[in-house]
């Protein structure tokens, strides 16, 4: 780690009012810009914000009032898009789904809140990463409906039952929680990571889907499936909620016991 | 600078962008352009359904479907563009299954539905099970079934390159659209791509109001472009105001909560949809909704400490109908309201949510020039584009299902055009000038605004004068607040000066786009006096025929921000239903 920079707030003018029930906090932010940075650096800010604020709109705050170059990614801002990924105190969250109030001190104490880029994909500007390794591992998986001879006229039947076997599985909206949560992701870039086999999953246990044989070679690669150590990281990180890491474990069933 | 070249070029990654790839890419050599990355478009935030009258469930026939829409749009529909959606809603639904979306099933194990509002039976009569699901993820599904099948056909994709503007080629049969120019946020790059024809699915522009189901990034960058261009914007006035968005935060709600049978109430539990409309109540099309609410608080029925909400009364649906099919709205009133929709209702308001109006296009997704020519090569599908499909009001699910269709329709028409044509136009003198001007200006030294500054202020005036309801005198302070924002636009800072992922600079070249279409839609909003649909005049409280059944037609006059807009008119097609009063 380098040493803390603390960076005085008020660089972009001063500040807008400050709203009724209003805290101070410190937000704490790794900053990396390689294009004029020789190495990563710490900026604190002390800023105010409601409890009722997400963790995006401190980074908003700071953007739009103190630090235009901060730089991170977000879109829908209520946990749709996948966008705003991020290391927050330590854990995989999206910045638009952690309220304020969760993450304050009790009591007088001052609140810090350190913010990180996810980890195990290159930092390309400050939170933002390189999502390509990401998304290349997800392709990988033959993400999509395999199915061999003619389509019906009308849609598919598929029972309720069926419906429900790989629903948690279609929640995950590729926001890399989980995938860069994963101990063994961080040391071997190589490895498929959960977003990738949970993908896969949604489609191996899809009733109407033929191509699981071909999935579960592909997860049976050195790189797949047999890398998981169950730590149960990407669980706790999914903001979906998602059982991944049963998910894995239901792919690895399947690979033995050759059974969807 | 750098140079490519492509049959068809596709703006924009979401719904329309992505379903029209589909058909693109797999007759021509394709490129799709996005500034974000494919998955994170805003068609993944839809959640109630897609309506398509497969009648799974109970009787239903697509011409009921086309009359819903035209009757919901308030007339405006050009009504041979509705009966198309309506009749290829049912294909676009089953292709859609065919690609792998995972719909909610009926205990036969074919395609659920529920009801939605304004879709009826019987021009009408009662509420219809129409909408096919998927829980309250089914944009979401929409999204990642079309992004799966972009994989699996191979769709080249351009990964966060903001197109900033569009080559148009001067021939003696008039303008001819032949390439796009972008700036690659990874390095500050500008590239060409020449093309034979584009396609806009640039999505809405929700950013110019505070209160908004919109993503921070929806800001109307393609109407922007088009409109820059000196090619016309179509009914801008019209403008969506989705009735439950979580009160104070404008997050969306699906209206499926009400078609699971949720109720609206006001501080005194009164259903006081009973009202205003008798026969379908809750499950009114969004204006009348929204305009009620607005009016239970204007006249003192509001809820909460300052009476400024109504409540969305879910807890006789019980824990495993939420939990089953309305997960996510419960979990979003839970973590950013602290309200548990199980045991006690959710504070709700009208949020800024759907334009009707945008790039006018024909059926075929090609765009306009005026009102009888196109522009060969341009095309536009999805909230960008104005059919006109929704008129003045889009009934709900309309939207998922206008992507589809239309969404597709341009893809094949874009393609076909490509393939039609040996050689590429020859692009305009120097394509990349107009970008490179605009990106050095806005790195520049000159002055001291703060983009935040002026996005906060112009969307405080578009919410407190153009929202729900507005009059001659919030319309005229919202005209000269925005003129007055563009000035003071012309004195920006942007304070990061680098070229590696510069996210404020897009900002501000984002902001332009809102104040330019802010003002349009207040212009419109200004000429139209009368009431329909979205438009709703308190000075003006009824429809007028007469004057106004027509689409309004918007062109930029001249150069810079600040330049005139000339408003003209366009006649309203219609093939077999007449005007009616809209009663429900």
């Amino acid at each position: 780690m380098t040493a803390t920079a603390e960076t005085t707030a008020g660089s972009r003018g001063s500040q807008p009012p400050v709203p009724d029930g209003a805290v101070t906090v410190t937000v704490k932010i790794r900053r990396f810009n390689p294009e004029f940075d020789d190495e990563p650096r710490w900026d604190s800010f002390d800023i105010p914000a409601l409890p009722s604020d997400r963790v995006l709109n401190l980074l908003h705050y700071i953007k739009w009032y103190v630090d235009g170059t901060l730089t991170f990614r977000r879109s829908c801002a209520h946990g749709i898009c996948g966008s705003d990924a991020m290391r927050i105190n330590g854990v995989n969250r999206l910045a638009c789904k952690v309220l304020l109030k969760d993450l304050l001190q009790k009591g007088d104490k001052q609140t810090t809140i350190t913010i990180e880029p996810i980890k195990g994909l290159p930092v390309n500007k400050d939170l933002l990463v390189d999502m390509e390794p990401f998304f290349e591992a997800f392709r990988a998986v033959k993400p999509y409906l395999v199915t061999y001879g003619n389509e019906p006229t009308r849609e598919r039947i598929q029972s309720v039952a069926d419906r429900e076997r790989f629903d948690d599985t279609t929640k995950c909206i590729l926001c890399a929680c989980c995938t860069t949560s994963c101990p063994v992701y961080w040391t071997e870039g190589s490895y498929f990571g959960p977003a990738a086999i949970v993908n896969a999953h949604r489609f191996i246990f899809d009733s109407r889907d033929e191509g699981a044989e071909e999935r579960l070679d592909i997860l049976n690669d050195i790189d797949g499936v047999w890398r998981c150590r169950t730590t149960f990281n990407c669980t706790d990180a999914c903001p979906r909620g998602i059982q991944v890491t049963k998910a894995i474990q239901e792919v690895k069933r399947a690979l033995l016991f050759k059974r969807v | 600078m750098q140079f490519h070249k492509y049959d068809v070029v596709i703006i924009g990654a979401g719904g329309a962008g992505m379903r029209a790839a589909i058909e693109s890419g797999q007759r021509a050599r394709t490129a799709v352009l996005t500034k974000l990355y494919p998955t994170r478009s805003h068609t993944g935030a839809a959640q109630g359904g897609m309506c398509a009258a497969l009648a799974n469930v109970e009787e239903d026939n697509w011409e009921w479907h086309t009359f819903d829409t035209i009757k919901g749009g308030d007339y405006l529909v050009d009504q041979d563009a509705a009966e198309i959606m309506a009749k290829e809603a049912i294909d676009a639904v089953l292709d859609l299954e065919k690609m792998g979306l995972p719909f909610n099933r009926t205990p036969e194990g074919k395609i659920d539905q529920r009801r939605f509002g304004g879709h009826t039976r019987n021009h009408g009569e009662a509420a219809v099970r129409r909408a096919c699901y998927a829980a309250d993820r089914t944009g979401h599904m929409i999204l990642q079934t079309l992004y799966q099948n972009c994989v699996k056909h191979g769709i080249e994709f351009f990964n966060e390159f903001y197109v900033l503007d569009i080559c148009l080629t001067e021939t003696e049969n008039g303008p001819v659209c032949t390439g796009a120019v972008a700036y690659e946020l990874a390095t500050g790059e500008i590239h060409v791509f020449q093309a034979k024809s584009v396609v806009f699915a640039t999505g809405g522009f929700g950013k110019v109001f505070k209160t908004t189901s919109n993503a921070h990034t929806l800001t109307g960058d393609g109407m922007g472009i088009v409109f820059r261009k000196g090619l016309p914007l179509e009914d801008m006035e019209f403008y969506q105001f989705h009735p439950t968005g979580l009160a104070g935060l404008g997050i969306l709600l699906t209206e499926g909560a009400r078609g699971e049978g949720a109720i609206l109430r006001n501080a005194s539990g009164e259903r006081f949809m009973e009202r205003y409309a008798p026969t379908i109540k809750d499950l009114a099309p969004r204006d009348i909704v929204a305009r009620s609410m607005a009016l239970e608080v204007l006249e003192g029925r509001g809820a909460g400490p300052n009476k400024d909400y109504v409540l969305l009364d879910c807890t006789h649906l019980g824990a495993e109908v939420l939990e089953s099919k309305l997960p996510d709205i419960t979990e979003f009133a839970r973590t950013y309201l602290a309200v548990d929709p199980v045991h006690e209702p959710v504070p709700v308001y009208p949020t800024a949510h759907y334009a009707m109006g945008g790039i006018p296009t024909n059926v075929h997704g090609e765009v306009l020039r005026d009102n009888d020519n196109v522009v060969p090569g341009l095309y536009a599908a999805g909230e960008c584009a104005c059919v006109s499909v929704h008129g003045a009001n889009r009934l709900g699910t309309n939207s998922l299902l206008d992507i589809n269709v239309f969404g597709r329709r341009a893809g094949i028409a874009a393609a076909e055009y490509a393939l039609s044509r040996d050689e590429h136009v020859e692009l305009p003198e120097n394509p990349a000038a107009a970008v490179e001007a605009q990106v050095a200006l806005a790195l520049s030294e000159h002055g001291q605004e703060r983009v935040a500054d002026i996005r906060t202020e112009l969307q405080a005036t578009m919410d407190a004068n153009a929202s729900v309801y507005r009059t001659e005198d919030t319309l005229k302070q919202a005209l000269h607040d925005v003129q007055a924002l563009k000035e003071r636009y012309a004195h920006i800072s942007v304070q990061d000066k680098g070229k590696r992922f510069n996210t404020d600079l897009l900002e501000a070249v984002e902001l332009g786009f809102l104040l330019e279409l802010a003002e349009v839609l207040v212009v419109g909003a200004l000429a139209r006096k009368e009431s329909r649909g979205g438009h709703a005049r308190e000075d003006y409280p009824n429809r007028d025929d007469t004057n106004f059944m027509r689409h309004s037609m918007f062109y930029k006059q001249g150069e810079g921000l600040a330049a005139d807009i000339r408003l003209d008119y366009k006649p309203v097609t219609f093939t077999r239903y007449k005007p009616m009063e809209r009663k429900y």
